[in-house]
Protein backbone atom coordinates (compact mmCIF):
# COMPACT_ATOMS: atom_id res chain seq x y z
CA UNK A 1 0.00 0.00 0.00
CA UNK A 2 1.54 3.20 -1.09
CA UNK A 3 1.09 6.58 0.85
CA UNK A 4 0.84 10.03 -0.16
CA UNK A 5 4.24 10.76 0.84
CA UNK A 6 5.68 7.70 -0.84
CA UNK A 7 3.55 8.81 -4.04
CA UNK A 8 5.50 12.71 -3.81
CA UNK A 9 9.08 10.67 -3.03
CA UNK A 10 8.59 8.76 -6.42
CA UNK A 11 7.33 11.59 -8.31
CA UNK A 12 10.23 13.55 -7.37
CA UNK A 13 12.67 10.69 -8.56
CA UNK A 14 10.73 10.73 -11.62
CA UNK A 15 10.80 14.39 -12.07
CA UNK A 16 7.37 14.71 -12.21
CA UNK A 17 4.71 17.00 -11.11
CA UNK A 18 1.63 15.64 -9.57
CA UNK A 19 -1.33 17.97 -8.52
CA UNK A 20 -2.83 16.70 -5.14
CA UNK A 21 -5.87 15.03 -6.97
CA UNK A 22 -3.23 12.90 -8.98
CA UNK A 23 -1.25 12.23 -6.05
CA UNK A 24 -4.54 10.90 -4.58
CA UNK A 25 -5.55 8.88 -7.51
CA UNK A 26 -1.81 7.34 -8.19
CA UNK A 27 -1.65 6.16 -4.67
CA UNK A 28 -4.96 4.24 -4.98
CA UNK A 29 -4.32 3.00 -8.42
CA UNK A 30 -0.83 2.04 -7.92
CA UNK A 31 -1.93 0.22 -4.46
CA UNK A 32 -4.23 -1.51 -6.53
CA UNK A 33 -1.95 -2.40 -9.17
CA UNK A 34 0.83 -3.52 -6.83
CA UNK A 35 -1.12 -5.92 -4.86
CA UNK A 36 -1.65 -8.17 -7.74
CA UNK A 37 2.02 -7.98 -8.88
CA UNK A 38 2.68 -8.54 -5.70
CA UNK A 39 1.80 -12.22 -5.72
CA UNK A 40 4.78 -12.95 -7.60
CA UNK A 41 6.49 -12.72 -3.78
CA UNK A 42 4.97 -16.03 -3.43
CA UNK A 43 6.91 -18.14 -5.66
CA UNK A 44 10.14 -19.94 -4.79
CA UNK A 45 12.97 -18.70 -6.99
CA UNK A 46 15.85 -19.19 -5.24
CA UNK A 47 19.08 -19.78 -7.18
CA UNK A 48 17.10 -18.45 -10.20
CA UNK A 49 19.27 -16.38 -12.26
CA UNK A 50 18.16 -13.45 -13.17
CA UNK A 51 17.16 -12.32 -17.12
CA UNK A 52 17.97 -8.74 -18.10
CA UNK A 53 18.22 -9.81 -21.65
CA UNK A 54 16.98 -12.47 -23.76
CA UNK A 55 19.39 -12.39 -26.66
CA UNK A 56 22.68 -14.55 -26.23
CA UNK A 57 24.85 -11.80 -27.36
CA UNK A 58 28.14 -10.05 -24.82
CA UNK A 59 30.03 -7.80 -26.41
CA UNK A 60 28.30 -6.49 -30.03
CA UNK A 61 32.03 -5.52 -30.95
CA UNK A 62 32.44 -3.35 -34.04
CA UNK A 63 35.38 -1.03 -35.96
CA UNK A 64 35.87 2.40 -33.99
CA UNK A 65 35.75 4.42 -37.20
CA UNK A 66 34.93 7.60 -37.38
CA UNK A 67 32.04 8.86 -39.35
CA UNK A 68 30.84 12.21 -39.38
CA UNK A 69 27.82 12.79 -37.01
CA UNK A 70 24.78 15.38 -37.51
CA UNK A 71 25.45 19.05 -38.49
CA UNK A 72 25.00 20.99 -35.19
CA UNK A 73 22.27 23.03 -36.74
CA UNK A 74 20.11 20.42 -37.66
CA UNK A 75 20.50 18.51 -34.23
CA UNK A 76 19.45 22.21 -32.60
CA UNK A 77 16.64 22.93 -35.50
CA UNK A 78 14.50 20.04 -32.90
CA UNK A 79 15.24 22.03 -28.96
CA UNK A 80 12.97 24.47 -27.49
CA UNK A 81 15.45 26.74 -27.16
CA UNK A 82 18.83 27.07 -29.29
CA UNK A 83 21.39 28.79 -27.41
CA UNK A 84 25.00 29.82 -28.78
CA UNK A 85 25.38 26.37 -30.71
CA UNK A 86 24.06 24.70 -27.72
CA UNK A 87 20.29 23.34 -25.94
CA UNK A 88 19.89 26.47 -23.44
CA UNK A 89 18.39 25.54 -19.97
CA UNK A 90 17.05 27.35 -17.35
CA UNK A 91 19.81 28.13 -14.62
CA UNK A 92 19.82 25.19 -11.66
CA UNK A 93 20.81 27.59 -9.12
CA UNK A 94 17.87 30.02 -10.47
CA UNK A 95 15.15 29.95 -6.91
CA UNK A 96 12.28 27.63 -7.33
CA UNK A 97 9.10 29.21 -7.22
CA UNK B 1 -10.98 1.69 -56.98
CA UNK B 2 -12.93 -0.95 -55.48
CA UNK B 3 -10.70 -3.44 -57.53
CA UNK B 4 -7.09 -2.16 -56.17
CA UNK B 5 -8.81 -1.94 -52.51
CA UNK B 6 -9.41 -5.63 -52.75
CA UNK B 7 -5.97 -6.49 -53.70
CA UNK B 8 -3.93 -8.16 -50.79
CA UNK B 9 -0.57 -6.14 -50.86
CA UNK B 10 1.61 -9.10 -52.14
CA UNK B 11 -1.13 -9.41 -55.20
CA UNK B 12 -0.92 -5.51 -55.89
CA UNK B 13 3.34 -5.65 -55.73
CA UNK B 14 3.03 -8.34 -58.40
CA UNK B 15 0.71 -6.28 -60.62
CA UNK B 16 3.39 -3.70 -60.05
CA UNK B 17 5.67 -5.69 -61.37
CA UNK B 18 4.06 -7.02 -64.21
CA UNK B 19 3.23 -3.41 -65.55
CA UNK B 20 -0.36 -4.13 -64.89
CA UNK B 21 -0.85 -1.57 -62.00
CA UNK B 22 0.16 2.22 -62.27
CA UNK B 23 2.23 2.10 -58.65
CA UNK B 24 1.44 6.04 -58.52
CA UNK B 25 -2.82 4.97 -58.80
CA UNK B 26 -2.38 2.52 -56.31
CA UNK B 27 -0.85 4.72 -53.91
CA UNK B 28 -3.24 7.90 -54.67
CA UNK B 29 -5.97 5.43 -53.78
CA UNK B 30 -5.11 4.73 -50.68
CA UNK B 31 -3.43 8.09 -50.30
CA UNK B 32 -7.20 9.38 -50.58
CA UNK B 33 -8.71 6.79 -48.40
CA UNK B 34 -6.48 7.56 -45.95
CA UNK B 35 -6.72 11.65 -45.78
CA UNK B 36 -10.35 11.25 -45.66
CA UNK B 37 -10.91 8.71 -43.02
CA UNK B 38 -12.58 8.79 -40.03
CA UNK B 39 -11.76 6.24 -37.72
CA UNK B 40 -8.50 8.64 -36.52
CA UNK B 41 -6.22 5.85 -37.50
CA UNK B 42 -3.66 8.73 -38.97
CA UNK B 43 -2.06 11.46 -37.30
CA UNK B 44 -0.23 12.27 -40.69
CA UNK B 45 -0.77 11.23 -44.24
CA UNK B 46 1.71 11.88 -47.38
CA UNK B 47 1.01 14.40 -50.05
CA UNK B 48 1.49 11.92 -52.84
CA UNK B 49 4.01 9.42 -53.78
CA UNK B 50 7.82 9.78 -53.55
CA UNK B 51 9.18 11.04 -56.84
CA UNK B 52 10.85 8.58 -59.32
CA UNK B 53 8.93 6.06 -57.79
CA UNK B 54 10.01 2.76 -60.35
CA UNK B 55 9.10 0.17 -58.84
CA UNK B 56 9.10 -2.94 -61.70
CA UNK B 57 12.03 -4.82 -59.72
CA UNK B 58 10.68 -3.86 -56.21
CA UNK B 59 10.44 -6.77 -54.36
CA UNK B 60 7.52 -4.65 -52.46
CA UNK B 61 6.36 -3.15 -55.18
CA UNK B 62 5.73 0.23 -54.70
CA UNK B 63 2.49 -1.06 -52.10
CA UNK B 64 2.27 2.10 -49.64
CA UNK B 65 3.31 1.55 -46.18
CA UNK B 66 1.20 2.98 -43.10
CA UNK B 67 3.93 3.60 -40.28
CA UNK B 68 3.66 3.45 -36.12
CA UNK B 69 4.08 7.13 -35.61
CA UNK B 70 6.56 6.15 -32.66
CA UNK B 71 8.60 4.97 -36.05
CA UNK B 72 11.11 8.03 -36.48
CA UNK B 73 10.49 9.63 -40.31
CA UNK B 74 12.89 12.04 -41.43
CA UNK B 75 11.08 15.34 -41.89
CA UNK B 76 8.05 13.60 -40.59
CA UNK B 77 6.01 14.14 -37.67
CA UNK B 78 6.90 11.16 -35.16
CA UNK B 79 5.04 11.49 -31.83
CA UNK B 80 4.92 8.41 -30.38
CA UNK B 81 1.39 9.42 -29.69
CA UNK B 82 2.26 11.79 -27.02
CA UNK B 83 2.20 15.89 -26.62
CA UNK B 84 5.49 16.17 -25.49
CA UNK B 85 6.90 15.38 -28.75
CA UNK B 86 3.62 17.43 -30.57
CA UNK B 87 5.26 18.56 -34.08
CA UNK B 88 8.52 16.96 -33.80
CA UNK B 89 10.15 15.92 -36.78
CA UNK B 90 13.35 13.84 -36.62
CA UNK B 91 16.48 14.16 -38.78
CA UNK B 92 16.71 10.78 -39.63
CA UNK B 93 14.51 7.51 -40.31
CA UNK B 94 14.22 4.35 -38.32
CA UNK B 95 16.16 1.14 -39.78
CA UNK B 96 13.08 -1.00 -40.50
CA UNK B 97 10.90 2.15 -42.61
CA UNK B 98 14.20 2.60 -44.31
CA UNK B 99 15.04 -0.78 -45.64
CA UNK B 100 11.17 -1.35 -46.64
CA UNK B 101 11.34 2.26 -48.61
CA UNK B 102 14.46 0.66 -50.15
CA UNK B 103 12.58 -2.47 -51.00
CA UNK B 104 9.95 -1.14 -52.84
CA UNK B 105 7.47 0.30 -49.89
CA UNK B 106 7.01 3.97 -49.97
CA UNK B 107 5.75 6.09 -46.50
CA UNK B 108 1.79 6.56 -46.81
CA UNK B 109 1.39 7.96 -43.74
CA UNK B 110 1.90 7.81 -40.05
CA UNK B 111 -1.02 5.87 -37.65
CA UNK B 112 -2.23 6.83 -34.01
CA UNK B 113 -1.06 4.76 -30.95
CA UNK B 114 -1.18 4.66 -27.88
CA UNK B 115 0.83 7.16 -25.64
CA UNK B 116 4.73 5.85 -26.18
CA UNK B 117 2.71 2.02 -27.13
CA UNK B 118 1.41 2.21 -23.32
CA UNK B 119 -1.79 0.55 -23.52
CA UNK B 120 -4.52 -1.91 -24.91
CA UNK B 121 -7.02 0.16 -26.19
CA UNK B 122 -5.62 3.43 -28.63
CA UNK B 123 -7.27 5.45 -25.74
CA UNK B 124 -4.10 6.35 -24.57
CA UNK B 125 -2.98 8.21 -27.34
CA UNK B 126 -2.02 12.01 -26.97
CA UNK B 127 -4.08 12.88 -30.55
CA UNK B 128 -7.75 11.00 -29.59
CA UNK B 129 -8.75 7.57 -29.81
CA UNK B 130 -8.73 5.65 -32.37
CA UNK B 131 -12.41 3.55 -33.63
CA UNK B 132 -12.46 0.51 -34.78
CA UNK B 133 -13.55 -0.17 -37.80
CA UNK B 134 -16.11 -3.37 -37.15
CA UNK B 135 -18.09 -1.42 -34.51
CA UNK B 136 -17.16 2.44 -34.40
CA UNK B 137 -18.31 2.28 -30.92
CA UNK B 138 -15.69 -0.15 -30.11
CA UNK B 139 -11.67 0.28 -29.38
CA UNK B 140 -9.16 -1.43 -31.62
CA UNK B 141 -6.66 -2.44 -29.15
CA UNK B 142 -3.57 -0.91 -28.78
CA UNK B 143 -0.93 -0.03 -28.79
CA UNK B 144 -0.56 -0.16 -32.63
CA UNK B 145 -4.09 0.20 -32.52
CA UNK B 146 -3.79 3.05 -35.73
CA UNK B 147 -2.10 0.50 -38.01
CA UNK B 148 -4.27 -2.31 -37.28
CA UNK B 149 -7.27 0.11 -37.81
CA UNK B 150 -6.19 1.56 -40.90
CA UNK B 151 -5.58 -2.16 -43.24
CA UNK B 152 -8.43 -3.68 -41.67
CA UNK B 153 -10.70 -0.65 -43.05
CA UNK B 154 -8.56 -0.42 -46.13
CA UNK B 155 -7.42 2.50 -45.45
CA UNK B 156 -3.92 1.03 -45.89
CA UNK B 157 -2.64 -1.74 -47.61
CA UNK B 158 0.10 -2.84 -45.04
CA UNK B 159 1.07 -1.51 -41.94
CA UNK B 160 4.10 -1.69 -39.39
CA UNK B 161 4.15 -1.62 -35.67
CA UNK B 162 5.74 -2.47 -32.80
CA UNK B 163 4.84 -4.96 -29.72
CA UNK B 164 6.22 -5.11 -26.35
CA UNK B 165 3.64 -7.27 -24.42
CA UNK B 166 1.16 -7.88 -27.06
CA UNK B 167 0.97 -4.16 -29.48
CA UNK B 168 0.74 -6.17 -32.37
CA UNK B 169 -1.03 -9.10 -31.76
CA UNK B 170 -3.79 -7.60 -29.56
CA UNK B 171 -4.86 -4.80 -32.28
CA UNK B 172 -4.64 -7.35 -35.15
CA UNK B 173 -7.19 -9.47 -32.95
CA UNK B 174 -9.32 -7.06 -32.72
CA UNK B 175 -9.25 -5.79 -36.12
CA UNK B 176 -9.72 -8.70 -37.48
CA UNK B 177 -6.38 -9.10 -39.44
CA UNK B 178 -2.61 -10.23 -39.17
CA UNK B 179 -0.09 -9.38 -36.76
CA UNK B 180 3.53 -10.81 -36.09
CA UNK B 181 5.33 -10.26 -33.44
CA UNK B 182 9.15 -11.40 -33.84
CA UNK B 183 11.46 -13.18 -32.68
CA UNK B 184 13.52 -10.20 -30.07
CA UNK B 185 16.50 -9.50 -32.56
CA UNK B 186 15.19 -10.29 -36.19
CA UNK B 187 14.71 -6.32 -36.41
CA UNK B 188 16.28 -3.59 -35.88
CA UNK B 189 15.00 -1.13 -33.35
CA UNK B 190 17.26 1.65 -34.26
CA UNK B 191 14.58 4.60 -34.77
CA UNK B 192 11.94 3.13 -32.30
CA UNK B 193 10.97 5.59 -29.97
CA UNK B 194 11.70 3.16 -26.71
CA UNK B 195 9.29 1.70 -24.43
CA UNK B 196 10.57 -1.11 -22.70
CA UNK B 197 14.09 -1.63 -24.68
CA UNK B 198 14.27 -5.43 -23.65
CA UNK B 199 10.84 -6.27 -25.22
CA UNK B 200 10.16 -3.76 -28.05
CA UNK B 201 9.76 -5.59 -31.40
CA UNK B 202 8.76 -4.00 -35.03
CA UNK B 203 6.38 -6.35 -36.91
CA UNK B 204 3.90 -6.42 -39.55
CA UNK B 205 0.53 -5.66 -39.30
CA UNK B 206 -1.55 -7.19 -42.75
CA UNK B 207 -4.52 -8.24 -44.55
CA UNK B 208 -3.08 -12.16 -44.44
CA UNK B 209 -0.42 -13.98 -43.80
CA UNK B 210 1.06 -13.92 -47.14
CA UNK B 211 1.74 -9.95 -46.94
CA UNK B 212 3.10 -10.37 -43.41
CA UNK B 213 5.66 -13.19 -44.70
CA UNK B 214 6.71 -10.58 -47.77
CA UNK B 215 6.67 -7.63 -45.45
CA UNK B 216 8.92 -9.49 -42.66
CA UNK B 217 10.87 -10.64 -45.22
CA UNK B 218 12.28 -7.20 -45.58
CA UNK B 219 12.60 -5.97 -42.04
CA UNK B 220 15.10 -8.55 -40.92
CA UNK B 221 18.58 -8.51 -40.25
CA UNK B 222 21.48 -7.27 -38.22
CA UNK B 223 21.86 -3.67 -37.98
CA UNK B 224 25.14 -1.93 -36.47
CA UNK B 225 23.13 1.30 -35.09
CA UNK B 226 21.41 -1.57 -32.51
CA UNK B 227 23.95 -3.79 -30.97
CA UNK B 228 20.87 -5.98 -30.09
CA UNK B 229 19.70 -7.23 -33.58
CA UNK B 230 20.55 -9.81 -34.97
CA UNK B 231 21.14 -11.76 -38.85
CA UNK B 232 18.21 -13.76 -39.27
CA UNK B 233 19.12 -17.54 -40.04
CA UNK B 234 18.33 -19.15 -43.46
CA UNK B 235 15.93 -17.51 -45.56
CA UNK B 236 12.37 -16.69 -45.63
CA UNK B 237 10.09 -17.29 -48.45
CA UNK B 238 6.49 -17.28 -48.82
CA UNK B 239 4.13 -19.74 -47.14
CA UNK B 240 3.19 -22.53 -48.89
CA UNK B 241 2.30 -25.15 -46.56
CA UNK B 242 -1.16 -26.82 -47.07
CA UNK B 243 -1.45 -28.88 -43.89
CA UNK B 244 -0.57 -29.13 -40.76
CA UNK B 245 0.81 -33.30 -41.07
CA UNK B 246 3.11 -33.59 -37.87
CA UNK B 247 2.84 -30.33 -36.26
CA UNK B 248 2.42 -30.41 -33.15
CA UNK B 249 -0.02 -27.67 -31.34
CA UNK B 250 0.29 -27.80 -27.14
CA UNK B 251 -2.51 -25.83 -25.85
CA UNK B 252 -1.58 -24.08 -22.20
CA UNK B 253 -3.84 -24.78 -19.62
CA UNK B 254 -2.86 -21.83 -18.00
CA UNK B 255 -3.21 -19.48 -20.66
CA UNK B 256 -6.80 -20.77 -21.75
CA UNK B 257 -8.43 -21.92 -18.66
CA UNK B 258 -10.68 -19.71 -16.57
CA UNK B 259 -7.66 -17.76 -15.14
CA UNK B 260 -7.73 -16.01 -17.98
CA UNK B 261 -11.09 -14.90 -18.22
CA UNK B 262 -11.53 -15.88 -21.95
CA UNK B 263 -14.95 -15.09 -23.12
CA UNK B 264 -17.46 -17.84 -24.42
CA UNK B 265 -17.62 -16.44 -27.87
CA UNK B 266 -13.82 -16.38 -27.92
CA UNK B 267 -13.38 -20.08 -26.83
CA UNK B 268 -15.21 -21.25 -29.20
CA UNK B 269 -14.02 -19.86 -32.14
CA UNK B 270 -10.88 -20.92 -30.33
CA UNK B 271 -11.62 -24.66 -29.97
CA UNK B 272 -13.21 -24.23 -33.75
CA UNK B 273 -9.70 -23.74 -35.13
CA UNK B 274 -8.59 -26.49 -32.95
CA UNK B 275 -10.43 -28.77 -34.74
CA UNK B 276 -9.69 -27.29 -38.11
CA UNK B 277 -5.98 -27.81 -37.19
CA UNK B 278 -6.78 -31.22 -36.14
CA UNK B 279 -8.40 -31.97 -39.56
CA UNK B 280 -5.25 -30.27 -41.75
CA UNK B 281 -2.78 -33.30 -39.79
CA UNK B 282 -2.22 -31.48 -36.55
CA UNK B 283 -1.84 -32.96 -33.04
CA UNK B 284 -3.35 -30.91 -30.70
CA UNK B 285 -2.53 -32.16 -26.74
CA UNK B 286 -2.69 -29.82 -23.60
CA UNK B 287 0.79 -28.63 -22.25
CA UNK B 288 2.31 -26.55 -19.26
CA UNK B 289 3.78 -23.27 -18.94
CA UNK B 290 3.46 -23.50 -14.91
CA UNK B 291 4.92 -19.53 -14.39
CA UNK B 292 2.29 -17.87 -17.47
CA UNK B 293 0.37 -16.74 -15.24
CA UNK B 294 2.41 -14.69 -13.08
CA UNK B 295 3.99 -13.37 -16.72
CA UNK B 296 1.49 -10.38 -16.11
CA UNK B 297 3.08 -8.92 -12.80
CA UNK B 298 6.80 -9.76 -14.26
CA UNK B 299 5.92 -7.27 -17.42
CA UNK B 300 4.13 -4.87 -15.30
CA UNK B 301 7.49 -4.37 -13.33
CA UNK B 302 9.85 -4.76 -16.05
CA UNK B 303 8.32 -2.71 -18.93
CA UNK B 304 7.32 0.04 -16.44
CA UNK B 305 10.88 -0.29 -15.04
CA UNK B 306 12.76 0.48 -18.34
CA UNK B 307 10.31 2.95 -19.55
CA UNK B 308 10.64 5.19 -16.55
CA UNK B 309 14.64 5.09 -17.52
CA UNK B 310 14.05 5.40 -20.93
CA UNK B 311 11.52 8.38 -20.76
CA UNK B 312 13.92 10.34 -18.73
CA UNK B 313 14.88 11.74 -21.88
CA UNK B 314 11.83 13.84 -22.49
CA UNK B 315 13.11 16.78 -19.96
CA UNK B 316 12.06 20.33 -22.47
CA UNK B 317 16.27 20.35 -23.24
CA UNK B 318 16.90 18.58 -26.54
CA UNK B 319 13.62 18.06 -28.31
CA UNK B 320 9.90 18.33 -27.66
CA UNK B 321 7.41 20.54 -25.60
CA UNK B 322 9.07 22.83 -22.71
CA UNK B 323 7.11 24.72 -19.67
CA UNK B 324 8.07 27.02 -17.32
CA UNK B 325 11.89 27.67 -19.03
CA UNK B 326 12.11 30.94 -17.41
CA UNK B 327 12.05 29.25 -13.78
CA UNK B 328 14.92 26.97 -12.23
CA UNK B 329 15.98 23.62 -14.22
CA UNK B 330 14.46 21.07 -11.74
CA UNK B 331 10.90 23.15 -11.99
CA UNK B 332 11.13 23.03 -15.46
CA UNK B 333 11.88 19.72 -15.95
CA UNK B 334 8.98 18.48 -13.35
CA UNK B 335 6.57 21.14 -15.40
CA UNK B 336 7.31 20.04 -19.09
CA UNK B 337 6.95 16.21 -17.62
CA UNK B 338 3.43 16.96 -15.97
CA UNK B 339 1.98 18.76 -18.96
CA UNK B 340 3.31 16.51 -21.70
CA UNK B 341 2.66 13.09 -20.45
CA UNK B 342 -0.94 11.82 -20.27
CA UNK B 343 -2.35 9.93 -17.23
CA UNK B 344 -1.37 6.37 -18.45
CA UNK B 345 2.63 7.13 -18.79
CA UNK B 346 2.36 9.22 -15.34
CA UNK B 347 1.40 5.82 -14.20
CA UNK B 348 3.74 3.18 -15.51
CA UNK B 349 6.73 6.19 -14.84
CA UNK B 350 5.36 6.05 -11.26
CA UNK B 351 5.05 2.25 -11.37
CA UNK B 352 8.81 1.95 -12.99
CA UNK B 353 10.21 4.35 -10.73
CA UNK B 354 9.01 2.89 -7.32
CA UNK B 355 10.30 -0.77 -8.33
CA UNK B 356 13.57 0.25 -9.52
CA UNK B 357 14.30 2.58 -6.02
CA UNK B 358 16.33 1.84 -3.31
CA UNK B 359 14.96 -0.69 -0.72
CA UNK B 360 12.31 -2.12 -3.31
CA UNK B 361 14.62 -3.25 -6.21
CA UNK B 362 15.12 -6.93 -5.02
CA UNK B 363 11.76 -7.13 -4.27
CA UNK B 364 9.69 -5.79 -7.50
CA UNK B 365 12.54 -5.40 -10.53
CA UNK B 366 14.86 -8.53 -9.20
CA UNK B 367 12.45 -10.65 -8.50
CA UNK B 368 10.23 -9.68 -12.23
CA UNK B 369 13.36 -11.35 -13.61
CA UNK B 370 13.98 -13.83 -12.20
CA UNK B 371 10.14 -14.66 -13.17
CA UNK B 372 11.24 -13.81 -16.38
CA UNK B 373 13.92 -16.59 -16.58
CA UNK B 374 11.01 -19.39 -15.54
CA UNK B 375 9.26 -18.28 -18.07
CA UNK B 376 11.64 -18.87 -20.86
CA UNK B 377 12.40 -22.24 -19.02
CA UNK B 378 8.69 -22.92 -19.58
CA UNK B 379 8.50 -22.44 -22.77
CA UNK B 380 11.75 -24.24 -23.79
CA UNK B 381 10.13 -27.29 -22.17
CA UNK B 382 7.56 -26.98 -23.49
CA UNK B 383 8.88 -26.86 -27.62
CA UNK B 384 10.93 -30.21 -26.80
CA UNK B 385 7.64 -31.51 -26.91
CA UNK B 386 5.31 -29.33 -29.27
CA UNK B 387 6.15 -26.61 -32.53
CA UNK B 388 4.18 -24.47 -31.46
CA UNK B 389 1.98 -23.21 -28.56
CA UNK B 390 -1.48 -22.03 -29.25
CA UNK B 391 -3.72 -19.62 -27.23
CA UNK B 392 -6.38 -17.48 -28.03
CA UNK B 393 -4.76 -13.63 -29.03
CA UNK B 394 -6.83 -11.31 -26.49
CA UNK B 395 -9.16 -13.07 -23.90
CA UNK B 396 -11.95 -10.61 -25.13
CA UNK B 397 -13.23 -9.36 -28.44
CA UNK B 398 -13.21 -5.44 -28.97
CA UNK B 399 -14.65 -3.74 -26.28
CA UNK B 400 -16.38 -0.17 -25.95
CA UNK B 401 -14.67 2.83 -25.60
CA UNK B 402 -14.62 4.19 -22.38
CA UNK B 403 -15.23 0.50 -20.68
CA UNK B 404 -11.99 -0.27 -19.24
CA UNK B 405 -10.74 3.24 -18.93
CA UNK B 406 -11.19 3.69 -14.75
CA UNK B 407 -9.89 0.35 -14.04
CA UNK B 408 -5.75 0.16 -15.08
CA UNK B 409 -5.99 -3.49 -14.06
CA UNK B 410 -8.70 -4.26 -15.66
CA UNK B 411 -7.06 -3.02 -18.97
CA UNK B 412 -3.93 -4.42 -17.87
CA UNK B 413 -5.65 -7.89 -18.18
CA UNK B 414 -6.22 -8.13 -21.89
CA UNK B 415 -2.54 -9.13 -22.22
CA UNK B 416 -2.80 -12.15 -20.13
CA UNK B 417 -2.27 -14.02 -23.50
CA UNK B 418 0.12 -11.99 -25.04
CA UNK B 419 3.23 -10.89 -22.66
CA UNK B 420 4.42 -14.29 -22.01
CA UNK B 421 6.36 -14.35 -25.31
CA UNK B 422 7.90 -11.40 -25.09
CA UNK B 423 9.41 -11.91 -21.92
CA UNK B 424 10.72 -15.37 -23.42
CA UNK B 425 11.60 -13.23 -26.95
CA UNK B 426 9.71 -15.73 -28.92
CA UNK B 427 7.46 -15.18 -31.79
CA UNK B 428 4.41 -15.15 -32.44
CA UNK B 429 1.45 -14.22 -34.71
CA UNK B 430 -2.14 -13.54 -34.64
CA UNK B 431 -4.69 -14.36 -37.25
CA UNK B 432 -8.43 -14.02 -37.48
CA UNK B 433 -10.19 -17.16 -36.60
CA UNK B 434 -13.69 -15.90 -36.66
CA UNK B 435 -16.62 -13.83 -35.47
CA UNK B 436 -18.28 -13.36 -32.13
CA UNK B 437 -21.29 -11.46 -32.22
CA UNK B 438 -19.77 -10.03 -35.42
CA UNK B 439 -16.19 -8.64 -33.87
CA UNK B 440 -13.37 -10.43 -34.78
CA UNK B 441 -11.40 -13.05 -32.72
CA UNK B 442 -7.47 -13.74 -32.93
CA UNK B 443 -6.09 -17.25 -32.63
CA UNK B 444 -2.10 -16.90 -31.58
CA UNK B 445 0.45 -19.78 -32.64
CA UNK B 446 3.54 -18.81 -30.32
CA UNK B 447 7.18 -20.88 -31.26
CA UNK B 448 10.63 -20.68 -30.39
CA UNK B 449 13.46 -18.53 -30.95
CA UNK B 450 13.80 -17.51 -35.12
CA UNK B 451 11.13 -20.26 -35.89
CA UNK B 452 9.29 -17.20 -38.24
CA UNK B 453 9.16 -19.04 -41.42
CA UNK B 454 7.49 -22.65 -39.70
CA UNK B 455 5.07 -20.53 -38.24
CA UNK B 456 4.18 -18.36 -41.27
CA UNK B 457 3.97 -21.76 -42.94
CA UNK B 458 1.18 -23.02 -40.37
CA UNK B 459 -0.49 -19.73 -40.00
CA UNK B 460 -0.98 -19.65 -43.59
CA UNK B 461 -2.33 -23.46 -43.89
CA UNK B 462 -4.61 -22.46 -40.81
CA UNK B 463 -5.52 -19.46 -42.45
CA UNK B 464 -6.84 -20.74 -45.88
CA UNK B 465 -8.96 -23.44 -43.48
CA UNK B 466 -10.84 -20.63 -41.68
CA UNK B 467 -11.41 -18.29 -44.44
CA UNK B 468 -11.99 -15.34 -42.39
CA UNK B 469 -13.77 -12.97 -44.81
CA UNK B 470 -12.53 -9.43 -43.40
CA UNK B 471 -13.85 -7.33 -46.50
CA UNK B 472 -16.96 -6.07 -44.51
CA UNK B 473 -14.65 -3.58 -42.57
CA UNK B 474 -13.14 -2.26 -45.61
CA UNK B 475 -16.86 -1.45 -46.28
Amino acid sequence: MLDRDQVLHVARLARLELNDAEVERMASELSHVLDHIEKIGELDLEGVPPTSHVVDVTNALRQDVPVPSFPRDVILAAAPEPLEGGFGVPSPGASPE
Amino acid sequence: MTEILELTAAAAAERVRAGELDPAELFDAYRERAAAEELNAFTWVADGPPANGDYSSAPLGGVPLAVKDLFCTEGVPSQAGSKILEGYRPPYTATVVRKLAQAGAPLLGKTNQDEFAMGSSNENSGFGPVLNPWDRTRVPGGSSGGSAAAVAAGLAPWAIGTDTGGSIRQPAALCGIVGLKPTYGACSRYGMIAFASSLDQAGPLTRDVTDAALLFSRMVGRDHCDSTSLEFPGELTLPKAQDLKGIRLGVPEELTGDTGGVEPGVRESFEATLKLAEGLGATIEPCQLPHAPHALSAYYLIAPAEASANLARFDGVRYGLRVDGDKDLLTMYAHTRAAGFGPEVKRRIMLGTYALSSGYYDAYYGTAQKVRTKISEDFRAAFERFDFVVTPTSPWTAFELGAKTDDPLAMYLNDFCTVPMPLAGIPAISIPSGLSDDLPVGFQLAGPAFSEQRLLDAAYALERAIGFDGSSARR
